[in-house]
């Protein structure tokens, strides 16, 4: 079962602005991007052409794991506002 | 609720936050219980099982009213290599003693939230706490994206991650070594086939706890519980673990469920849940100051986990309820200073909270350094010696149990872990 079969299982409602930012130039300079694979929802990767982040934050589930392992603390990350974000049925 | 002014404001409905409000509201105290959350549980996940003891000394006899899943009857160990496994299992009857049980948390925390409202709490889902107000040196209130609320006293309930606690200055950055990150499905499977694979009545349910295979070498460790008609499975595993062996959390996931043994309990199954959730790993070393004026932080927001054991509800509850004990007295005697909340610190010290998080204060370090031991050589050895006694192959027995000494004296399994082990334990009751 890929991540995003995993993720078509949950239920959001997905806010129109990010609640998660990132410094480009910083990442640009990060050799390990751990973001990109530490996120239990794929939600980082990095567009190497453009060299920016993109951030898919509509499919992040507010762990927190991203903003604690970016040893860059490059991560601005907050909880989306109310209403939004993932909604569990089975927790 | 005159002025948007009450005694006291609990931010966070999980188990540290109804507790507390819950506690507040039975004493007369006006209380304030703030979520996220369109409802209670909706941002919440765990393994998991609640304790019955513990849960009971706040919602009596939950059990007949509230909405738990299965009675845990047993507890599984599995050893995993990586194809094959040996489990341990101590299997009871849980007939007028219950001792835990399964709860799903999206109706568990709401129908906490609802006991909480019926005793005289006011209850505000669907609200985000932006900050706390501070006036002199002390906290005041609290803002979310709408409007300010005022009390005497704070209680910070707000999870892991707790920003509030971070805002002002009760705890730092998290070190990725005192976390640790999970990931867990809901599988959907008919009644009668959970009952039948996990070997449980009607009603009883089975905890596992699960070791090697796919998560060897890897201080990390696998779940799974049997609910109504689904069954969690999951694992959690150390932050800086994940950076060190740049896992992806969901395929490691996927392989765990993919192993022989773990395959055959969730076959036919349909995931219905994916989701993913921080644990405090840190323990006693980890805990940041508790208090200051106006504010006291319990639960999760203050790392008051027991890995070792698998605790985490419980000892949310009881620093909830010791933190509402504090205000209480506080409210009585009109002292919302440092000083008088610093009781919640010297009480939570004299009760198994901190007492037990002391006893292991050295534990996870000694499991993470000797977690090949655990992971690997442990289940091989116990595999290895099942086969022995049972496989019947044409080759000497002598020359089989040769082999199996001097293996296991190869790779320390004798000379090194057990002796570690008891030295472990003794380590901890020195203190
Ligand atoms: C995978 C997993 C398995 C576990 N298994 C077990 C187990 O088997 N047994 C056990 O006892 N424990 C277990 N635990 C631990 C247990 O879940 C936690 O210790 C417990 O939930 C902590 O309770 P809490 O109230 O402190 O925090 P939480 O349950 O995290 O509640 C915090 C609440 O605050 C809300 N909140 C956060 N910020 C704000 C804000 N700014 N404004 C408003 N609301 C906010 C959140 O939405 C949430 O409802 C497990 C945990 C995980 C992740
Ligand atoms: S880990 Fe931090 S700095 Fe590195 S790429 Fe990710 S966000 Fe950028
Ligand atoms: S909070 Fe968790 S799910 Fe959301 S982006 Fe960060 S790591 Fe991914």
């Amino acid at each position: 079962m890929n991540i995003n079969e995993k993720l078509a299982t949950l239920k959001y409602n997905k806010d129109k602005e990010s609640h998660l930012a990132v410094d480009n130039d910083v990442c640009m300079r990060c050799n390990e991007k751990v973001c990109t694979y530490i996120c239990p929802a794929n939600v980082y990767e990095w567009n190497e052409e453009k060299c920016i982040m993109t951030i898919r934050y509509e499919n992040c589930l507010e762990c927190g794991a991203c903003k604690i392992a970016c040893d860059k603390k490059n991560i601005i990350w907050r909880y989306p506002n109310c209403e939004y974000g993932v909604k569990y049925k089975n927790g | 609720m005159e002025n948007n002014k009450v005694e006291v404001i609990v931010v966070g409905a999980g188990p540290a936050g109804v507790s507390a409000a819950i506690t507040l509201a039975r004493a007369g105290k006006e209380v304030l219980l703030i979520e996220r959350g369109d409802c209670a549980g909706d941002k919440n996940i765990f393994g998991g099982t609640i304790y019955a003891k513990q849960t009971a000394e706040i919602f009596p006899k939950f059990w007949l009213t509230g909405p738990i899943e299965r009675a845990i009857t047993e507890q599984k160990i599995f050893l995993l290599t990586d194809y094959n496994s040996t489990q341990f299992s101590y299997k009871y009857s849980s007939k007028g003693a219950y001792k835990a049980f399964t709860v799903n948390r999206a109706k568990w925390d709401k129908w906490c939230c609802n006991q909480a409202e019926k005793e005289g709490a006011y209850y505000a889902p669907k609200t985000l706490v932006k900050e706390l107000i501070l006036k002199d040196g002390k906290v005041i209130g609290i803002r979310t994206e709408f409007e300010e609320f005022y009390s005497d006293i704070v209680i910070i309930a707000d999870g892991v991650n707790s920003l509030l606690a971070k805002q002002i200055g009760l705890r730092k950055d998290i070190k990725d070594t005192d976390v640790s990150l999970s990931v867990k499905e809901v599988i959907k499977i008919n009644k009668e086939k959970l009952e039948d694979r996990f070997n449980v009545d009607e009603e009883d349910g089975c905890a596992c706890k699960i070791l090697g295979g796919p998560l060897k070498d890897k201080f990390a460790l696998g779940f799974m519980y049997t609910n109504k008609d689904t069954i969690s499975i999951g694992y959690s595993i150390s932050l800086d673990e994940i950076k060190k062996y740049k896992i992806k959390p969901y395929e490691l996931l996927d392989e765990l469920k993919a192993h022989p043994t773990i395959s055959a309990y969730i076959k036919d199954g349909e995931t219905i849940e994916y989701s993913s959730h921080l644990i405090p790993e840190g323990g006693y070393k980890a805990i940041p100051k508790l208090y200051d004026n106006g504010v006291m932080i319990v639960g999760d927001a203050a790392m008051l986990v027991n890995n070792v054991h698998f605790e985490g509800t419980n000892l949310a509850m009881l620093s909830g309820k010791i933190a509402a004990e504090t205000a209480i007295e506080a409210i009585n005697s009109k002292d919302f200073s440092a000083s008088s909340l610093s009781k919640y610190y010297t009480k939570l010290k004299e009760s198994i909270v901190i007492k037990d998080l002391k006893t292991h204060k050295n534990t996870i370090e000694i499991i993470k350094k000797n977690i090949h031991t655990l992971s690997s050589i442990y289940p091989e050895t116990a595999c290895e010696f099942i086969e022995i006694l049972t496989e019947a192959d044409g080759i000497e027995k002598k020359v089989k149990y040769r082999k199996f000494l001097k293996d296991i004296i190869k790779k320390g399994v004798i000379t090194s872990s057990i002796p570690l082990a008891i030295l472990a334990m003794e380590k901890c009751l020195k203190r």
